[in-house]
């Protein structure tokens, strides 16, 4: 399957019987009434997914799916249509109905040229997928997660481990006579516990992937440390007090708990929310809105990460983008319909599920660059507050600034010493105000193993984040224990 | 081909047979849609789309594969429908896996009224219908000064659904809805409000100045909003807010959940699980309803499920792999997506009425949180703790007084079901989840 994909642009021609004319007339068709831009999104997603309970590989799953979906861009407005039948009758009605947001034209414009390739990066060529791999043996690593975690304790109830795999080829020709096509890999393993001990029932989940060969799972025994991790956070909640309520000083661990960068501050910089005015943080480029400890990017080019991508999915090159430079606002992220409408560059970040979807600024890897102190030294440094490792989903109410994130694996700090483990509870904080209260930031960046996934709009995408470890002083705990 | 859904699938069904599966279901699902979206009543978006899928699940004795794909040629099915056996071939057997109890599957089914005659709604009638909603918006208060802007969204979609044991079914449905998400300002900073309406048909639409009005309201008595101090208080949750506790209590209540063990109400049946205040019923037969479907996704005829009566767990919701591993009977609540295996899903949800108007709830409260706005995923269905952001009004002596945000409300679910003190009268079917007002007696309020 990987083999016959080697060039994108010839297997979607192939594929869907149309040529090279066809493609210009859509989008010559589209350009028809008054409009400053128009692209053609072309997918091909090959998916499976194989899943264990209760010892038994019993779910397995195949998924293909692939359409087309045309845009008109005029000003602000958007006309989108796609459709799951990708023929050369389907792409013009598909084309009229997303050029109806236009008004009529009355001059003649250009026929549009495809053919300029676009620059990209080459963040993740892999040798074989994980499609390629027996389904016996990616089966098999499922039920060697259950044994060992069953093994670890006598307390281990339920063992849930997934293994999912996508293949996306997409296409995208714009009017201006740009094609870039790319290849896209992606694998999730996850693994969930249940840890039961009298009434006492617990949870704990790992996981990780990106896009990566089926090798990256089974190379330094990675799939083994999922599962053993995803134990351990079960069996620590067994032994989980009640939360406290209220204030107090927090300090992250490394890794996922940077998932506060992506609800305090992430959305809230992305472009179409501040050139409608409607984010917190709308007009506040060059200014303060965290502590000069922090430093933060959005970064779509790091290789084989989940959140990376060589061009987004309107064919910009993926990029680094600075969004707060010690502490300072400088930068948002950016589509191609929001920064012209602000005047600024695209910065890679137009993003969108699929074909059916229209596309949005949306973030990629997001992350703060460490700082100087050692975890150590921050723990050390709080007499009494809340140490939080691992957290569960989160979402931020953009207008306003108000974020949730919520803990899944946390313990108190008292006199400098990480003691108890505490229930997880949600942390709720204000975006444009949290990261002035970050006092310490560690030496420890770490990324996190490869499991996010953002919704925006109804769209999901996958995404990553990483945090080294930081104090804030002053955010509130959602406990039971006030 | 698209008006022919059901030979399609009993021809996929036979090609199943003939590539060596010993059972076998197809479900094909064809959808169209038109989103519209003005801002500043000018035209923000217009999103046309249409779809065809098909789902197989197919078995090999006791092994199974479910597979989908968009591609519908029968040339192109032919290798997917061998693919589909062959994995399933290479799939574990699993002792409770298979096709429903053929005698419960549905025989005839109702017409449950899930068509309106107007289809795809025009693009020029369905905005000006949300602009409509945004001015009404945008005229109701100097200090609404932006706008998310509004949409209208109109769908039809068909299900056809057939097995390898006899059952063939199809339906339709349609759907429409308004919304307006106005922006409110002033010196405390913006607040959003957003407010819809949604049905089946057309003409039973809420009228569109109401949505903008009420979107207005609901982002204008943000404004201002504060943190409270960390506290213990009652907390009363208006109908939207209360349907999310009730979809958590279903969650909790699916086969699925309770037999991988991660519910808090393994065990439950029979027992107290809410106050005497409090009945949830599931009912998929409700004429007209957004979650109604004359039969579930396995083919069985959906029903009407007292989930709890009176604070008791009467039933759990159940498929039928769920309820052979539970050793119970299937409620009727599969849900099926085109490329998964069946799962639990709940139809038409709802907290039965009470007796009280939400003013008198209110009332009752002397000092205590309203809220109206909750975010975040705070809820553990293995334990039932509870700890989820907030927002809302701040009640004193019975009187709605200044917005609050920043804060949390947390407990366990057991515990806040069961102080269920207060059923409000207020109950609208906006949603296919909806509940009246409710009032728990305490929760924990976390702030400054």
């Amino acid at each position: 399957m990987a083999n016959e994909l080697v060039n994108p642009e010839s297997f979607f021609l192939k594929r869907f019987e149309i040529n090279e004319t066809a493609v210009e007339r859509t989008l010559g068709a589209a350009l028809e009434r008054k409009a400053d831009y128009a692209d053609l999104y072309f997918e091909y997603r090959n998916s499976e997914a194989l899943s264990l309970e209760e010892s038994m590989v019993n779910h397995t799953s195949k998924s293909l799916s692939q359409g087309v979906g045309v845009r008109v861009c005029a000003e602000d407005r958007t006309g989108y249509a796609y459709s799951d039948e990708v023929t050369v009758d389907r792409m013009r009605i598909a084309a009229e109905a997303a050029r109806a947001i236009s008004e009529e034209r009355n001059q003649e414009i250009a026929p549009v040229h495809v053919g300029t390739p676009v620059r990209k990066h080459n963040l993740y060529e892999l040798e074989s997928t994980a499609l390629e791999v027996p389904v016996v043996d990616r089966a098999r690593i499922l039920s060697e997660i259950d044994k060992v975690v069953r093994a670890a304790d006598r307390r281990i109830r339920n063992v849930m481990a997934s293994f999912a795999v996508e293949q996306k080829v997409v296409m995208i020709v714009t009017s201006e006579g740009r094609i870039a096509t790319d290849i896209q890999p992606l694998c999730r393993l996850n693994v969930s516990v249940i840890a039961q001990d009298g009434n006492n029932r617990q949870m704990g989940t790992h996981g990780g992937g990106g896009r990566v060969e089926w090798n990256y799972f089974i190379e330094n025994d990675r799939w083994r440390e999922y599962a053993m991790e995803a134990a351990r956070q079960a069996l620590t909640n067994l032994e989980a007090g009640d939360a406290p309520a209220g204030e107090m000083v927090v300090v992250l661990g490394p890794g996922w708990p940077g998932i506060l960068l992506h609800e305090a501050i992430g959305h809230g910089l992305e472009g179409d929310f501040n050139r409608k005015g409607v984010s917190a943080f709308a007009g506040r480029l060059g200014q303060r809105v965290a502590s000069e400890l922090c430093t933060i990017v959005d970064d779509g080019t790091l290789a084989r990460r989940r959140g990376s991508l060589n061009i987004d999915d309107e064919g910009t090159p993926t990029s680094r983008t600075v969004l707060i430079d010690k502490g300072i606002l400088r930068g948002y992220l950016q589509d191609r319909m929001n920064a012209r409408l602000m005047k600024m560059e695209p910065t890679g970040n137009g993003r969108r599920e699929s074909f059916a979807h229209s596309p949005m600024p949306r973030m990629t890897n997001t992350f703060m660059l460490p700082g100087d102190s050692t975890p150590d030294e921050i723990i050390r440094s709080v007499p009494n507050g809340l140490y939080a490792v691992s957290f569960g989903g989160g979402q931020v109410d953009i207008t306003n600034g108000k974020f949730v994130f919520s803990a899944s694996e946390a313990y108190l700090i008292e006199d400098g010493k990480v003691t108890r483990p505490v229930k997880g509870a949600t942390l709720i904080g204000s975006g444009p105000d949290v990261l002035k209260r970050v006092m310490m930031v560690g030496n420890d960046l770490k990324l996190d193993s490869g499991i996010g996934t953002c919704g925006k709009d109804g769209q999901s995408v996958p995404v990553g984040v990483g945090l080294p470890t930081i104090r804030i002083d002053g955010i509130t705990v959602g406990g039971t224990r006030a | 081909m698209s008006d022919n859904g059901l030979a399609l699938a009993e021809w996929a069904l036979d090609e199943a047979k003939k590539k060596g599966a010993s059972a076998a279901e197809v479900l094909f699902i064809s959808a169209e849609s038109m989103q519209t979206g003005v801002r500043f009543g000018e035209v923000e978006k217009l999103k046309s789309s249409r779809e065809r899928r098909l789902g197989l699940r197919a078995f090999c004795g006791q092994s199974s594969a479910t597979s989908s794909t968009a591609e519908i040629e029968r040339d192109s099915l032919l290798d997917f429908i061998a693919h589909t056996v062959e994995l399933a071939r290479l799939t574990a057997p699993d002792p409770w896996s298979g096709l429903p109890d053929p005698a419960l599957q549905a025989r005839s089914y109702p017409d449950l009224h899930l068509n309106s005659p107007d289809g795809i709604i025009d693009a020029s009638t369905a905005l000006d219908l949300a602009r409509r909603a945004e001015k009404a918006a945008l005229g109701f208060d100097p200090r609404i000064k932006n706008s998310e802007g509004a949409e209208f969204d109109s769908g039809v979609y068909r299900v056809v659904f057939a097995n390898s044991q006899g059952f063939a079914g199809e339906y339709s449905g349609t759907s429409y809805s308004l919304s307006a998400v106005p922006v409110a300002q002033d010196d405390s900073g913006m607040q959003i409000g957003y407010w819809y309406t949604s049905n089946r048909m057309f003409d039973k639409l809420d009228d569109p100045d109401s949505i903008g009005t009420t979107a207005a309201k609901r982002a204008l008595r943000r404004l201002g909003a504060r943190k409270i101090k960390t506290t213990r208080a009652p907390v009363v949750f208006d109908p939207q807010m209360a349907a999310s506790l009730v979809s958590s209590l279903a969650g909790a209540a699916s086969g699925t959940s309770l037999y991988k063990g991660a519910s808090y109400l393994i065990g439950q049946l029979g027992k107290s699980v809410a106050s005497q205040n409090v009945t949830i019923i599931d009912d998929g037969t409700i004429p007209g309803g957004l979650g109604s479907k004359p039969f579930d996704g396995e083919g069985l005829p959906t029903h009407r499920n007292a989930i709890v009566e009176k604070g008791e767990l009467k039933t759990y919701l159940l498929d039928t792999y769920s309820a052979r591993k539970l050793k119970m009977k299937p409620t009727g609540n599969a849900s099926r997506s085109v490329g998964a295996p069946p799962g639990v899903g709940a139809t038409n949800l709802y907290l039965e009425p009470g007796r009280y108007t939400p003013e008198q709830i209110i009332k009752s409260v002397k000092k205590g949180l309203y809220v109206t706005e909750l975010i975040g995923f705070g809820v553990n269905m293995v334990t039932g703790d509870y700890s989820r952001g907030a927002g809302g009004l701040w009640i004193e002596d019975g009187e709605l007084t200044h917005p609050v945000q920043e804060i949390t409300i947390a407990g366990n679910l057991k515990e806040v079901f069961a102080s269920i003190e207060m059923v409000g009268n207020d109950l609208v079917w906006r949603a296919s989840v909806v509940s009246p007002t409710i009032k728990i007696s305490e929760m924990t309020i976390a702030g400054e």
